[in-house]
C-alpha cells in the first residue's frame, strides 16, 4: 500500500483503514523534516492549492499553509469574508473560476456539511476537506489519532472519551470513524441535549456523568461548546456546564490513573477545560498542533502522487 | 539470463573488507561520517560502519537518508513510499560518505544530495558504492570508492541480497527486468 484509494479527502467515512494507516506512517517522516534546520522539501513544487475558507479558522488555516509551504507548493489564500462572495457569487462559480487559473488541489472549509462533497463531484480538482460544518473534520481525526499513537502506542483496543459538544462537532464524527476503523473503543459524553440521538448506531457508548467517562478512558478528547452553532439553548448557562462537564484538576486527582487529556483548539479556558489542566503535563494539546503540520502534509503528498 | 552470479558471498566480505580499508585510508577519517541510501543502501553502510569500528575502535557518525521527497519522478507514475531519515549528528564541516548498494542512473544520489543539504553544509560529500553500472548514467554523478564496475544493458537489474540468516550468503546478481 503506497497510494490512496481516493482522488479526494472529504471525510474519514470514505477512507480505508489502510488509507488511514498510510496517512499516519507518511507523517511521521514528515514530522522528522520539519524538525531539520532546513524544514523544506521540493516535492509539490510544481503544483498549486488553493484554500478556501468560509468561515473562521486560526490552527488549521495556518496549518495547511504551512504544510504546503514545507512541501514548496504555490498557494493562494481565500477568505470570504473579503471576496465576490459577499457580491452573491455562488460557491460553485467561485471555485471554477480560481479553477480557471490552474489550480490542482482545493483545500476548503465551509459552513454547509457536504460542501467538500459537493465540490468533489463537480469540479476536477482534488478536495481536501478542512471541515464542513457540523460534518467532518478529517485532518483533525488524523492529527488526533496519530498524537495519541505517539503518546500511548497502538489505539487498537484503546478506550477513548469525547466529551463535550458532541451534536455540532465535526471534530467528534470525524474521530468516531478514524478511532473505530482502528479498533479503538469510545465513549461520548455530554448533556443529553449536546448528543445526537442514535448515535449509538455507530457503535460507541454514551454516557452523560464525566467523572464516569474520566474515570474509564485512556485519553479524553474534550471538545469545545460550539456557541455559534447554537441557535436554542442547549444548557442553562457555561456556569452549569463548567460545574456539570467542565474537566478541571480535582476531577483529574480523583482518578486512580493518569490519563491523556487533548483539545482540538480553540479552548474555552474555563468552561470545558480549565487553564490547570490545559497546560498541564497531561495535556498534548500543543502536540497535535504540530503534528497537524506533518499529517497535512502527508494528505497532500499522498493526493498530489495520486493525481499523477 | 536468470540469477547470474556477480559477486558470491566470499566476494563480498573481501569487497566490504576493501571499502572500509580505503575509508579508513581516506584523508581526514577523524572527519569522517557514514551516511546510507534508504532503503538498500544502509544494510551496506552499517557492514562497512561496523568493520571500521572492528579495526579502528571508532564509532563514526552513522546515518541513514530517505530520498523520497527529493526525487525528480514524484508524479510519474512510481509509488513512493519514504522511509525512515536518521541523522542524528551535525554534519556541518564533515567529510560525508553517502552509501549506496548500486548506482546506476545516479538519479537517486542527486536526490539524496539534495535531501543531505536541508542538514546543513558538509565539507565535502563522497559517493561509496558496492556496484557501479557504469555505462547507465544519465546525470554526471560518478563514485569515489566503487566495489565492483559491471557493465549492463538496461533491461537488467542488479540486486544485491544481503543474507538475512546466519545460513544465507550474501550475493549480487544479474536479474532479468520485469520490463525487459
Amino acid at each position: 500500500m503506497s497510494q490512496l484509494s481516493s482522488k479526494h479527502v472529504i471525510g474519514i467515512e470514505h477512507l480505508t483503514v489502510d488509507d488511514i494507516q498510510l496517512i499516519l506512517k507518511t507523517a511521521t517522516q514528515f514530522k522528522e523534516i520539519i524538525n531539520r534546520p532546513i524544514k523544506k522539501v521540493p516535492t509539490l513544487r510544481d503544483i498549486t492549492i488553493a484554500n478556501l475558507f468560509f468561515e473562521n479558522s486560526t490552527r488549521t488555516r495556518i496549518s495547511f499553509e504551512l504544510a504546503q509551504k514545507r512541501l514548496s507548493a504555490d498557494v493562494i489564500n481565500f477568505t470570504s469574508s473579503s471576496s465576490s462572495v459577499k457580491k452573491g457569487e455562488t460557491l460553485l462559480d467561485t471555485v471554477n473560476n480560481i479553477l480557471s487559473m490552474k489550480v490542482d488541489m482545493i483545500v476548503m472549509r465551509h459552513e454547509s456539511p457536504g460542501a467538500a462533497h459537493y465540490l468533489a463531484e463537480r469540479v476536477d480538482a482534488q478536495i481536501v476537506n478542512a471541515g464542513d460544518g457540523t460534518h467532518e473534520h478529517p485532518t483533525q481525526a488524523l492529527l488526533d489519532t496519530y498524537s495519541m499513537q505517539e503518546k500511548i502506542g497502538d489505539v487498537k483496543n484503546k478506550k477513548i472519551a469525547i466529551i463535550g459538544d458532541i451534536m455540532h462537532s465535526r471534530v467528534a464524527l470525524s474521530n468516531i470513524f478514524c478511532l473505530k476503523k482502528l479498533g479503538a473503543e469510545i465513549l461520548l459524553c455530554g448533556p443529553s441535549t449536546l448528543i445526537p440521538k442514535h448515535i449509538g448506531a455507530l457503535g460507541v457508548h454514551v454516557s452523560h456523568n464525566v467523572d464516569e467517562a474520566l474515570q474509564w478512558c485512556d485519553v479524553a478528547n474534550v471538545l469545545r461548546i460550539q456557541l455559534e452553532r447554537q441557535n436554542t439553548k442547549y444548557f442553562p448557562s457555561l456556569r452549569e456546564y463548567a460545574l456539570y462537564f467542565g474537566v478541571n484538576k480535582q476531577r483529574l486527582d480523583k482518578l486512580q490513573k493518569e490519563i491523556v487529556i487533548m483539545h482540538p483548539g480553540p479552548i474555552n479556558r474555563g468552561v470545558e477545560l480549565t487553564s490547570d489542566v490545559a497546560d498541564s503535563e497531561h495535556s498534548i494539546i500543543l502536540e497535535q498542533v504540530e503534528n497537524g503540520v506533518a499529517i497535512r502534509m502527508a494528505v497532500m503528498y499522498l493526493l498530489a502522487n495520486k493525481q499523477a | 539470463m536468470s540469477d547470474a552470479i556477480i559477486l558470491n558471498g566470499k566476494q563480498i566480505q573481501l569487497t566490504i573488507e576493501r571499502l572500509s580499508r580505503e575509508v579508513i585510508e581516506s584523508i581526514n577519517f577523524e572527519n569522517t561520517v557514514l551516511i546510507g541510501v534508504q532503503p538498500r543502501g544502509v544494510l551496506l553502510a552499517e557492514r562497512i560502519h561496523q568493520r571500521i569500528k572492528e579495526l579502528t575502535q571508532i564509532n563514526i557518525p552513522f546515518g541513514k537518508i530517505d530520498t523520497t521527497f527529493h526525487r525528480d519522478d514524484f508524479r510519474r507514475g512510481k509509488s513512493l513510499n519514504a522511509k525512515v531519515t536518521e541523522i542524528d549528528f551535525h554534519i556541518e564541516e564533515k567529510n560525508v560518505i553517502l552509501v549506496d548498494d548500486v548506482l546506476f542512473t545516479g538519479r537517486t544520489i542527486r536526490a539524496a544530495m539534495d535531501a543531505l543539504l536541508s542538514f546543513g553544509r558538509p565539507l565535502k560529500i563522497e559517493l561509496l558504492v558496492l556496484i557501479d553500472r557504469r555505462f547507465n548514467r544519465e546525470l554526471p554523478i560518478q563514485p569515489d570508492f566503487v566495489g565492483r564496475v559491471v557493465d549492463t544493458i538496461e533491461k537488467v537489474d542488479v540486486e544485491v541480497h544481503w543474507a538475512i540468516n546466519t545460513t544465507d550468503a550474501d550475493e549480487v546478481v544479474f536479474v532479468k527486468s520485469n520490463n525487459g
